[in-house]
């Protein structure tokens, strides 16, 4: 807590405490003799984003890069209604991220990099996809014991209403109305299959719990307070997994939601040049191919779209659009509340 | 002869205005082409537009007295399907905005039009391309007017019109490059007749007036028929001047005669050697001027006998004997000897004889005329793989002159012969006659120890 306050002063000193949006986590990392500094929003934790900083820096070693960590409504808010002077913006909200860019915010960026990256992957030459995440649903092995392990939704909502003994109280989901990732899974589940509602509705009954990040969640199943957490970020998952068993990450046949990570340069960034570095070293080869291992993100190039049939990416454009109209918006979330708050 | 300086080319005019032709044809194809796929472009876009804010609009609807919207998924997704472009949308409830963005402004006629309205305007920086749907949506007692503008940008629009501005641009060099190939070919296909009607023209021998009887187009045939009727025409005026020189030496020759024989009697009468010479004088020009009038007719009789060629088994070895013995006695009168020097062998030969003989005859005259007094000519008859060759050497002054085959042109004589009188016309015949039998005339200058001079020697093919 108190490193926080440290960086939150330290990010006060720094905006001239000018700026209401809230962040996280915030770290600079400072070189002898810096020439430049970039400056980067981020909805990734520092934990996670640590060795790619790392890494930038001892190819570009004159550069300072200071890491503001932000909610995605947050770093929504703090580009869209306040303007904040970032160089970079990186975002699992691949939602927002399109409105950030559809409304004006980003501006082009062409390199041999970026024109590696397939045409699903970047949108306009603005935003840019680095990693494929998908969304999963991870359970605890103890819980499940004896327990037939499902390999669809229609399975799921079949295996939950037989057995509200095991699973009251023991669900975890993200709350979309303050996670922007949970509001992408959420939408997109919705387009996806009819039963999404249905799935909600029975989640409600098991008085499911709401989080705001996939960290809480996990941590919850390896200590037995959830059997199961729904749409979850299975790159997490898995790096947890990889250091100590007790979880299982369920593959889905029906389908998977695929989200990408993306990154953009603000119209208003005041080192373009640097962030246009930052964008080629995080396309770039070496970079790609190590991706999975030292962060545990998987890369945009031949991630985890090989391995599965049922991946369905969202798709960058102005379909995504749609679900951020506040009317939808407004419709959504009223629907969600009705389904998950049973009482 | 003068030279015809050409005033322009059929050719080149042809191709010329064909290629301009080609390439106001092709300017003509990149425009329509250009025109056509850029409307096609922006129609499609029009199109999705329209799509999208129908879909909109198919998607209000009234709930307690109030309009609502449920945006459909596809309704945006389906502008992000051709291009990248960015989407703005609004949709606005008695002019007041229900959803989307709040200072997206389009022009809309007042009223609810049956036709999407479409515009072209700046928003946010870009250029947009704008629709808007009005309907009117019931909700209990009143009816609501509602509009849905649907904007894009129109960068993916650019590219397509870039992209196709560069095949149109493709298309019409292409277009451009071929039609000037073909127009090519076609202009050199068009003027191959004329071509060929001057090739037949140009290819003929120098005494060659036959009508011209080439095929040729349509179009040749008024030139042709004037190109024919002007080579009748030379031909008979050639004839009339022949038949004229014919007639006239013919003429002079005979009166020549008597009054050589008269000055003979008045020469033997005379008394003073003043007088007789200059009588001899006389006596001797009207020699010559007889024998110039005997060559302008053997000369005549040589081109009529060459034309209507009819040959004869001939010894070769007995027409020079006979004609060595002719021409002894005037050779004696300036102690000239003519030794004949015989190869041996056959000199059977299948030609003219009058024809021949003239030509021996006129050669040994020549040698003889131009031989000094006291000296000899050698008449030798020799053959060598393909010909026979009848040669005449004299001790005399030699052919004088750049080029020696000057001399066998008509009235063309050596530069070094003014004091003695000759028409010019003997070699011409020698070479005329030689050419009717497929042979040639050769003249050189031999180097004698005793003395140099001319040498003629007449070819004959030997089969």
């Amino acid at each position: 807590m108190r490193i926080i306050l440290f960086a939150i002063g330290l990010i006060l000193v720094c905006f001239n405490a000018s700026f209401a949006f809230e962040i996280e986590d915030h770290q600079i990392y400072t070189v002898p003799m810096p020439t430049q500094t970039i400056r980067v929003i981020s909805t990734a934790d520092i934990a996670a984003f640590d060795p790619l900083i790392r890494r930038f820096q001892s190819i570009n070693r004159r550069i300072t890069v200071d890491y503001t960590v932000a909610s995605s409504t947050e770093l929504m808010a703090a580009i869209y209604d306040e303007g904040a002077p970032f160089d970079l913006v990186i975002s699992s909200a691949m939602d927002l991220q399109t409105k950030l860019a559809n409304d004006g915010f980003a501006q082009q960026y062409v390199s041999p990099q970026t024109a590696r990256l397939p045409a699903w992957a970047q949108w306009q030459d603005q935003l840019f996809s680095f990693t494929q995440e998908p969304a999963a649903l991870v359970i605890s092995d103890a819980h499940f014991a004896g327990l037939e392990i499902p390999k669809n939704r229609e399975q799921l909502i079949d295996l939950l209403r037989a057995h509200p003994e095991i699973f009251d109280q023991r669900i975890g989901t993200y709350d979309v109305r303050s996670s922007g990732l949970g509001y992408l899974f959420a939408t997109q589940d919705s387009r996806n299959t009819d039963s999404f509602w249905r799935l909600t509705e029975v989640m409600g009954r098991l008085n499911t719990r709401l989080y705001c990040c996939s960290g809480a969640m996990i941590d919850d199943v390896y200590q037995g307070r959830l059997a199961l957490a729904y749409n979850v970020l299975g790159s997490y998952a898995e790096n947890r997994l990889a250091h100590e068993p007790g979880i299982t990450i369920v593959p889905m046949q029906d389908y998977v939601t695929v989200m990408m990570r993306t990154a953009f340069i603000p119209r208003n960034a005041q080192n373009p040049d640097v962030a246009g570095r930052m964008i080629d070293f995080l396309l770039s080869k070496p970079t790609q191919e190590s991706l999975a291992k030292t962060t545990g993100l998987p890369p945009v190039f031949e991630g985890a779209s090989d391995k599965q049939k049922a991946l369905r990416p969202i798709r960058l454009g102005p379909g995504l659009l749609v679900f951020l109209d506040r009317l939808k918006r407004k419709a959504f979330l009223r629907n969600w509340e009705n389904s998950i708050r049973q009482e | 002869m003068t030279s015809l300086l050409p005033k322009g080319s059929m050719q080149r005019r042809l191709v010329i205005q064909l290629s301009l032709i080609a390439l106001l044809l092709s300017l003509v194809l990149f425009v329509i082409v250009r025109g056509v796929a850029e409307r096609a472009a922006a129609d499609t876009q029009d199109n999705i537009l329209a799509a999208s804010a129908t879909s909109i609009a198919d998607a209000l609807f009234a709930e307690g007295g109030q309009v609502r919207l449920e945006l459909p998924y596809s309704a945006l997704s389906m502008l992000g399907t051709i291009s990248e472009d960015r989407v703005f949308y609004r949709v606005l409830v008695d002019g007041e905005t229900l959803t989307g963005y709040d200072d997206l402004v389009a022009k809309a006629a007042l009223g609810v039009p049956k036709q999407p309205e479409f515009s072209t305007f700046e928003y946010r920086g870009e250029q947009v391309r704008a629709v808007v749907v009005t309907r009117l949506v019931s909700s209990q007692s009143h009816q609501a007017l509602v509009r849905i503008v649907v904007a894009q940008t129109r960068l993916g629009l650019v590219q397509i019109s870039s992209r196709i501005t560069l095949l149109a641009v493709a298309i019409g060099i292409a277009f451009f490059f071929v039609a000037t190939g073909l127009s090519l070919w076609a202009a050199h296909s068009a003027l191959a007749p004329l071509n060929r009607v001057a090739g037949a023209v140009t290819r003929r021998g120098p005494s060659d007036l036959r009508a011209v009887q080439t095929q040729a187009p349509a179009e040749l045939v008024p030139l042709i028929t004037a190109l024919n009727s002007l080579i009748e025409r030379l031909k008979s005026s050639l004839t009339r001047s022949e038949d004229f020189i014919v007639e006239a030496a013919h003429r002079v020759r005979t009166p020549l005669a008597t009054v050589r024989t008269q000055a003979e009697v008045i020469h033997r009468g005379l008394e003073k050697s003043k007088n007789k010479t200059a009588l001899r004088e006389m006596i001797r020009a009207i020699d010559e001027s007889s024998r110039s009038a005997g060559q302008l007719l053997d000369h005549a009789m040589v081109n009529f006998r060459a034309d209507q060629f009819q040959t004869e088994a001939i010894d070769l070895r007995k027409l020079m004997a006979e004609t060595v013995e002719r021409l002894s006695p005037t050779a004696e009168l300036k102690d000239i000897s003519i030794i004949t020097q015989d190869q041996g062998g056959d000199f059977d030969f299948d030609g003219d004889p009058i024809l021949l003989q003239n030509a021996l005859r006129n050669i040994l005259d020549n040698a003889i005329k131009y031989s000094p007094a006291d000296s000899n000519i050698t008449v030798t008859l020799a053959r060598d793989a393909h010909n026979h060759i009848l040669s005449f050497a004299d001790q005399g002054r030699g052919f004088a002159g750049a080029n020696l085959s000057d001399h066998l042109q008509r009235f063309k004589r050596g530069t070094n012969v003014n004091d003695i009188v000759g028409s010019g016309l003997g070699l011409t015949i020698v070479d005329e006659v030689a050419r009717a039998h497929g042979g040639l005339v050769e003249i050189t200058n031999h180097t004698d120890p005793k003395g140099g001079g001319a040498c003629v020697s007449f070819y004959l093919p030997l089969v």
